[in-house]
């Protein structure tokens, strides 16, 4: 099929329709085999023949009509929002069904790419007070309640110091390595409080708050799924935030002591 | 303690623990309460086969297993991506004690105890990544089977 004058304006819509469903998806943290499933179904649905997608969490790619028409997005924030994976996936199906046209389903997209819903930030925040110190007993085994409200206290400070740091810098890494600076700070200075406290346990709860599960999850199921570029991506990813976390752990108690 | 007790508080944390991840991914409303459950399997059955005395990795192994297999099946109720349960399921599973041991260990200059402490994150994170495998095998196993029974049940009616 080739491209004319006339075809040429839906090619356009369809391509950008796609390209924005692929990117959102990716910066919520999708499986790469379910980007590039989706952008082909959506291609699919709205009648054009053999769509090719490749997508990598840094830029996707497709390409419509045997390559007469070739276009990229590039991913520039990886955040993590289940929602937005679950949104994009909900109106693909929803335009498979038929229920919406293509206008609707660009207006929509184009809707969820400016306004996700999330959480409110005080309910994120109640999120890691509840699992630093929940998370910390399933580890240690030890069901020592001191430490329990400290841990509590210590995870939601470290991730409320994360989650505005980051929207400060554009460094990456950067936050996390700040977040459990302070997260150490705050344990040293509870230990210093109440010398019965045990900073280990403390910590080792409340840095589960950051730790890279979803980016771990995803690096191995995109390379069991044969998407490799990806997973090793994401395994650095994993890697290196792990890494960070450690390391500002890490100063901070070189440095006054625990 | 008591091992009810214990038992009792492991499943109330485990849940509590996958549902406060879930909070911060911003998973899906609709799916939170599945998430938890599906937290509380998989840890559950690494905690019973851990303290069975079957060692580390497979405990991580068959409870991330688990995890693969109810994410799946839950996937499939809610009409969610998998993802959704999976990531905070697995939270309790990701080995942060052994990584903290070997960043102190690192810490206090002592390098062959962090090895040996990276060793075994790699280890666990590993075990974790044979079981999620294996589920994405049985369950690939069960879909084949059940196409082909559809298909063959099909053929009779139509006959």
């Amino acid at each position: 099929m080739v491209t004319t004058k006339e075809n040429k304006v839906v090619y356009q819509q369809v391509l950008d329709v796609c390209l924005t469903a692929g990117r959102l998806m990716i910066e919520g943290g999708s499986e790469m085999y379910r980007v590039e499933d989706t952008m082909k179904r959506i291609a699919l649905n709205a009648g054009m023949t053999n769509p090719r997608v490749f997508a990598t969490p840094t830029g996707v790619f497709m390409s419509l009509a045997g390559g007469d028409m070739m276009q990229l997005i590039q991913v520039r924030d990886r955040n993590i929002n289940l929602e937005l994976v679950d949104r994009v996936n909900e109106l693909s199906r929803e335009f498979a069904r038929q229920e919406i046209t293509l206008d609707q389903l660009e207006n929509k997209i184009n809707r969820v790419a400016i306004a996700t819903p999330t959480f409110p930030i005080w309910l994120q925040v109640l999120g890691a007070a509840i699992l630093s110190p929940t998370l910390m007993v399933l580890f240690t085994g030890k069901y020592d309640w001191i430490d329990f409200p400290a841990a509590a206290v210590v995870g939601a400070i470290g991730y409320l110091v994360f989650g505005s740091f980051k929207r400060w810098t554009k460094i990456r890494f950067l936050s996390e390595l700040i977040a459990s600076a302070v997260m150490g700070l705050v344990a040293i200075g509870l230990n210093w409080l109440f010398p019965q406290l045990t900073i280990d346990y403390i910590l080792i709860g409340a840095l589960m708050t950051l730790v890279p599960g979803l980016a771990l999850t995803n690096a191995l199921r995109d390379l069991f799924m044969g998407d490799l570029v990806s997973g090793v991506v994401r395994g650095v990813e994993a890697a290196l935030t792990a890494v960070s976390l450690g390391a500002g752990v890490a100063i901070v108690i070189r440095f006054f002591g625990g | 303690m008591v091992l009810w007790l214990q038992v009792l508080i492991n499943i109330i944390f485990s849940y509590l623990a996958s549902v406060g991840f879930a909070l911060t991914i911003n998973v899906p409303r609709r799916a939170l309460n599945l998430a938890g459950i599906n937290g509380v399997i998989g840890w559950m059955i690494y905690w019973l086969t851990f303290h069975a005395g079957l060692g580390r990795a497979i405990p991580n192994t068959l409870g991330a297993l688990a995890i693969g297999i109810c994410s799946l099946a839950f996937s499939r109720m809610k009409k969610c991506p998998v993802t959704v349960f999976n990531i905070p399921a697995l939270v309790p599973l990701v080995p942060g004690v052994p990584a903290y041991q070997a960043m102190r260990a690192m810490m206090g200059g002592n390098t062959n105890l962090a090895m040996e402490y990276l060793v075994k994150t790699a280890i666990i994170t590993g075990a974790i990544g044979v079981g999620f495998l294996l589920s994405t095998m049985l369950t690939e196993f069960y879909f084949r089977i059940w196409r082909f029974y559809r298909n063959k049940k099909n053929k009779y009616n139509t006959h």
